[in-house]
């Protein structure tokens, strides 16, 4: 309980460093999310009618999802160096996996009947995607990108290693000088922002998922 | 590489001492979770406990979760195995509990009808039939253990993160380098192998 009030008296002492942390590391996640899907959702979408893609995408996005947070962060130092851009990159590598796989899996698992009857209501390709695809797919496509961001906001801890900032350096400054209430002053409040992402994304999910499917 | 052809025996002893500490946080959280998973199988509220907290769990942030840990146990490998058996085990408890519970009744009930006992329906039909799922969430359980224990080298536990922690802290890339795409290599090849298993298993239980 000690430890506590000293990480809050923490705070409440370095008000600026905690909320320059808190939202460095909330853009770097939105940052890597945003451009993960912008990158993964319309790539998901082309090779989902490409069987052959399809299957080497989703393998690749397999094998990418098993690779070890800390490691692609480490890799990616080396060669773009340190700081706020390197952590956007490795962050938007790790979110991209789950977004694809998801994607390319909703869309395909959309019914062919009913885009055959799209395209015989006379809707060109664009159309069918727009309308049909895309918002059938929504729920399962929405799914991945919750299960990004959750891992986003968890590797944006570990950006402070490669000085991305964010809550991470409390954690980091903290075990280097044992300083446990510090660490706790970084630790806490990342989980919470983990555990509030997840909830936050899935209320999201049960809203864009039609009520009909809700479980 | 000139690096890595020098110092091989380094990165051996990270890959070792990785593997170590991964397969015994695995080890445990498999004996504590089949006895569990059992009982989940059983009994619903238990089941939905597992799913809940394993969910929950999952969501904390390593880095964060081996801090929290810090003012309770200690630093080094102890708290790093407390924190992967922590993510390990509920994966493994849902798996293992699904599985079973996914063996058909009419499978059940003929083997009851044959004469066989709850130990035998239980070891010699249940168990069988649910290795695929177990498998698989074996599969999930060790590649989030590896990725762990990579984080885990911060506080002391070794492995392969001590090479990527002393060349961040160095500057020095190709310590970097080595640590981290061995790493990778590991978490790769151990999905890959149980990937293989499971798909095997599931050929064999589907007949």
């Amino acid at each position: 309980m000690n430890l506590l009030l000293e990480a809050w008296t923490f705070i409440l002492e370095h008000p600026a460093r905690f909320g320059q942390a808190l939202f460095t590391h909330v853009t770097l996640s939105a940052a890597a999310l945003l451009t993960a899907c912008a990158i993964a959702i319309p790539l998901g979408v082309y090779l989902a009618d490409r069987a052959r893609g399809a299957l080497v995408a989703i393998n690749a996005a397999n094998i990418g999802r098993t690779l070890p947070s800390l490691a692609v962060l480490a890799l990616v130092m080396p060669i773009l160096g340190t700081g706020f851009a390197p952590s956007w990159f490795a962050l938007t590598l790790l979110a991209i996996p789950p977004i694809l796989i998801n994607t390319v899996t909703a869309v395909r698992e959309v019914d062919a009947d009913v885009v055959d009857a799209a395209r015989g209501m006379g809707m060109d390709a664009g159309e069918i995607i727009r309308k049909i695809k895309l918002p059938l797919a929504l729920p399962v496509l929405f799914a991945g990108v919750r299960t990004a961001a959750v891992q986003v906001v968890s590797g944006a801890v570990l950006a402070a290693y490669i000085g991305g900032g964010g809550l991470g350096d409390f954690i980091t400054a903290g075990i280097a000088m044992m300083a446990v209430p510090q660490l706790l002053v970084g630790a806490i409040p990342a989980t919470l922002l983990s555990l509030g992402t997840d909830f936050l994304f899935g209320r999201i999910q049960r809203w864009l998922t039609p009520p009909g499917l809700r479980t | 590489m000139t690096w890595f052809l020098r110092n091989w025996d380094q990165v051996l002893l990270g890959l070792y001492e990785h593997i170590v500490i991964s397969a015994s946080a695995l080890g445990i959280s498999f004996v504590l979770a089949f006895a569990v998973g059992l009982w989940a199988a059983r009994r619903e509220s238990v089941f939905q406990a597992a799913l809940a907290i394993s969910g929950f769990l999952y969501t904390i942030p390593t880095l964060a979760f081996l801090a929290l840990l810090i003012p309770v146990v200690g630093l080094g490998k102890t708290n790093a195995i407390v924190v992967m058996v922590c993510f390990s085990l509920l994966i493994l408890i849902r798996n293992i509990a699904t599985g079973i519970r996914g063996a058909p009744g009419e499978v059940v009930d003929a083997a009851r009808g044959m004469g066989m006992s709850g130990t035998q329906v239980l070891w010699k039909v249940e168990v069988p039939l649910a290795m695929p799922v177990i498998v698989a969430g074996l599969r999930i359980a060790a590649v989030t253990v590896i990725s762990v224990s990579v984080v885990a080298a911060y506080i002391g536990a070794g492995g392969l993160g001590t090479l990527i922690f002393n060349g961040i802290a160095n500057d020095h890339a190709p310590k970097i380098w080595a640590g981290a795409l061995t790493a990778c290599a590991l978490a790769v090849a151990v999905d890959l192998s149980l990937a293989a298993w499971e798909r095997r298993l599931l050929r064999r239980t589907r007949g």
